[in-house]
């Protein structure tokens, strides 16, 4: 038995290393992106995010103060005194020298001879002494080449950028636009479901197991099939309500020519014209959607509910109604709370349902995975804006995940996915 | 009218017209149509009850049927037709199928979807399996589950843009800042590679995203088929002298296999409807095109409403297999 146990710890090892690995392997990538968001654009052009989180080596050039403002006569000499890093303290110089040819022409401490009596002193931390006579000690400041050791620098400037810039802060718009698609996209699928599933799971009617069959094949069908008919659709809707309201103009169905009082009273005029795309269109859509997989999960988590309870309730005269408001609802909170977790994540995330319904030509109603689609078609070079933007969208669905986990999964088991 | 406001104001009214549509409803079937009492309450009842299912199901069959099931027929429709300049369509046969098979993109999006189909739910199974597996006995196996998991939570785009900079390529004299050519240098190699734009090669790239999402999902299923596992195989194999490979091979994964299917076939589902991870990061460029993409570009860019529906049926056609499937479970498990 003793050679068991041993070989069992040994694996044990294996084991703990390769989850090790594996997890580091799946959450590096994340890492990168999270990491790249707070560094400046020149930190992300110029190194990889990975060394960002050690000091690294860095080839500066900096001049020293110009000595016009700031030389003092000592002892017949011009000095000029500071500190290459206005006294910042954080960089460590090792080498440097005072031309571009020789960049390391010096260690900290030294001193240079830039000929006819003139020098410089370059200490570790920046400090520097140069000087010389009235001519040399005039014009520009002294160039220094140093190689410094810097440690890791992050800032949150491109928060500030992208969430409140003038033109890259279209992201905060697309944030709350993006609230706005997904909040009722995910209430009303729920209730619309509850009261089917819970018809299809404690109600004896002719038709039903065609229905739920019905229902599961439905789960699969690929929304792309439902694009071009909805599109159409809701174009046809919108000129229905132009007709009801006024009447349209003759080129274009979907303004009007006329108004009658029905629509002066919505605040239409003629001339306006009524977009097919827009909000109401895709909450219907995520809706239609959305339906199959929310009557599927509820439907087989009421399901399981215990008959008993039910059966009392209809024995004390209460009606299905009440029931199903009183009783079943409540009880059902945990697959309510995966379909919305999983409708809540579908519909954030989403780029295609958005981009065919919602998004329009006039830039007011994009959200925020189409501006990112964007930001990488203009700006695929700025890693900065890009990987702000990126995380800005990630994470709110992280929070959601990381805080509703339980129910997730539990979601995951009930049912397959879409 | 602000949309926040607007959103509000939906959900508002979404929420109490159903709930008011389902109260009234009931409250009409049960006071007004067929009231409990009087000479025919008996029969009142037994009537109200067989409509009352139906007042349940409608908004839903009617938002089911409007959304998804006439639009496939509708698309089936449109796929036969050709749109005339100025309104209404004309009935063209299956000239848009030999349009679309001719096309040489469409080749290669069905060539580029069927890599896809093989690579990445075998991919995401293998490694989710993996996981489930090796982290089950490890005590902080539910922490390293949780961050496998988590890019499930991540959109397809945000994880394009995560890959992309994973990519990413800089000219030979300066440092590289995406991983992998870091990588390629420090091993060895001999130019920054620009990965996405290698033919071949960059559809696999492309894969690796949605693998990488894919596994938690395939991890989490597995994982519970694993703990179901009846605890007396295992026991039994391990009294008989039976090594942890052999346990994991020949006792476990026999016991799952159901499981393993379902994962593999959702997963399915998945990469025959991606589109975003294609769209973000290549647009079908270099040789990547897959026919979520191909429709998109043939309904929006090009217009083509024909050809963009018959590969809509393409897309379906690929799905149904699963769809009769799913449904003929679905009927035996209600027996």
């Amino acid at each position: 038995m003793d050679n068991i146990a041993g070989r069992k710890s040994a694996l044990n090892w294996v084991v703990q290393i390769s989850v090790f690995l594996l997890v580091a392997l799946w959450l590096f990538p994340t890492v990168g992106l999270f990491v790249s968001s707070f560094r400046t654009a020149d930190q992300i052009a110029t190194s990889g995010w990975w060394k960002s989180l050690f000091p690294s080596e860095q080839n500066l050039v900096i001049r020293a103060a110009d000595p016009d403002d700031f030389r003092i006569e000592k002892d017949g000499l011009f000095v000029v005194e500071g500190n290459l890093f206005d006294g910042s303290g954080a960089k460590v110089i090792s080498v440097w020298g005072t031309s571009s040819r020789a960049i390391d022409a010096y260690e900290a401490g030294q001193t240079a001879d830039l000929g006819d009596g003139e020098t410089m002193t370059v200490q570790a931390n920046g400090d520097y002494v140069w000087s010389g006579n009235d001519e040399q000690m005039a014009g520009r400041g002294q160039r220094v080449f140093a190689t410094a050791e810097t440690p890791p620098e992050f800032t949150v400037k491109n928060y500030d950028t992208v969430l409140f810039g003038t033109t890259d802060g279209a992201m905060a718009k697309a944030f709350f636009n993006t609230l706005t698609v997904t909040i009722p996209a995910t209430v009303i699928p729920i209730i619309i479901a509850a009261f089917a599933a819970y018809a299809l799971a404690w109600m004896d009617f002719k038709g039903r197991a065609l229905l739920i069959a019905t229902i599961v094949g439905l789960l699969v069908v690929p929304l792309q099939l439902a694009l071009i008919p909805l599109l159409t659709l809701h174009g046809s809707i919108v000129e229905l309500w132009i007709d009801i309201l006024g009447k349209p103009e003759l080129e274009n169905a979907r303004r009007f020519a006329e108004v009658n009082p029905l629509g002066e009273l919505l605040g239409y005029q003629p001339g306006d014209g009524v977009n097919a795309k827009g909000y109401l269109g895709i909450w219907m859509a995520h809706t239609g959607f959305g339906l199959p997989l929310a009557i599927y999960l509820l439907r087989n988590y009421m399901v399981g509910l215990p008959r008993d309870i039910i059966e009392n309730a209809k024995v004390d005269g209460a009606t299905d109604f009440q029931i199903f408001t009183k009783i079943i609802l409540p009880l059902s909170f945990p697959a309510l709370a995966s379909f919305a977790i999983f409708q809540f994540l579908w519909t954030w995330n989403d780029l295609l349902v958005a981009k065919v319904f919602l998004i329009d030509a006039s830039g007011k109603t994009t959200v925020m995975t189409n501006q990112i689609v964007e930001l990488l078609g203009t700006r695929g070079g700025n890693w900065e804006i890009l990987a702000t933007a990126a995380f800005v969208s990630i994470a709110v669905p992280l929070a959601v995940f990381f805080s509703m986990q339980r129910y997730l999964v539990r979601g995951l088991l009930a049912g397959s996915v879409k | 009218m602000h949309p926040a406001i607007q959103g509000l104001l939906t959900i508002a009214i979404g929420v109490s017209a159903c709930v008011g549509y389902f109260a009234l409803s009931n409250q009409f079937l049960d006071k007004v149509l067929f009231p409990a009492k009087g000479p025919n309450a008996g029969r009142n009842i037994n009537r109200a009850n067989l409509i009352r299912p139906w007042l349940f199901l409608f908004p839903a069959l009617f938002a089911l049927g409007l959304y998804l099931a006439y639009p496939v027929f509708e698309t089936l429709r449109l796929s036969f037709s050709e749109r005339i300049p100025g309104g209404g369509y004309k009935w063209v046969g299956t000239d848009n199928y030999a349009q679309m098979l001719d096309d040489r993109k469409f080749k290669e999006a069905i060539t580029n979807n069927m890599l896809w189909l093989i690579v990445v739910p075998a991919m995401s199974t293998a490694f989710g399996l993996l996981a489930a597996q090796l982290t089950d006995r490890i005590r902080w196996g539910n922490l390293a589950k949780s961050l496998i998991f988590m890019p499930m939570a991540i959109s397809f785009v945000g994880a394009s843009v995560i890959w992309k900079l994973i990519y990413d390529t800089r000219p030979v004299d300066q440092d590289q800042i995406g991983v992998l050519n870091a990588i390629y240098l420090a091993l060895g190699g001999a130019e920054p590679q620009t990965w996405l734009t290698i033919p071949l090669w960059n559809n696999f790239f492309l894969m690796i995203v949605l693998v990488w999402i894919q596994t938690g999902f395939a991890m989490v299923i597995l994982s519970a088929a694993l703990r179901g596992i009846p605890e007396g195989t295992i026991e039994a194999a391990i009294v008989d002298g039976a090594n942890p490979f052999q346990i994991f091979f020949k006792i476990k994964v026999p016991q799952i296999k159901n499981t393993i299917l379902v994962v593999w076939t959702t997963i399915t589902l998945t990469v025959l409807k991606v589109f975003d991870i294609v769209f973000a990061m290549t647009n079908g460029q270099w040789n990547t095109q897959v026919l979520a993409n191909y429709m998109y570009d043939n309904l929006f860019r090009a217009n083509d409403w024909g050809v963009g529906s018959a590969s809509a049926i393409v897309i379906m056609l690929l799905v149904t297999p699963i769809l009769v499937w799913n449904v003929r479970n679905a009927r035996k498990e209600m027996r």
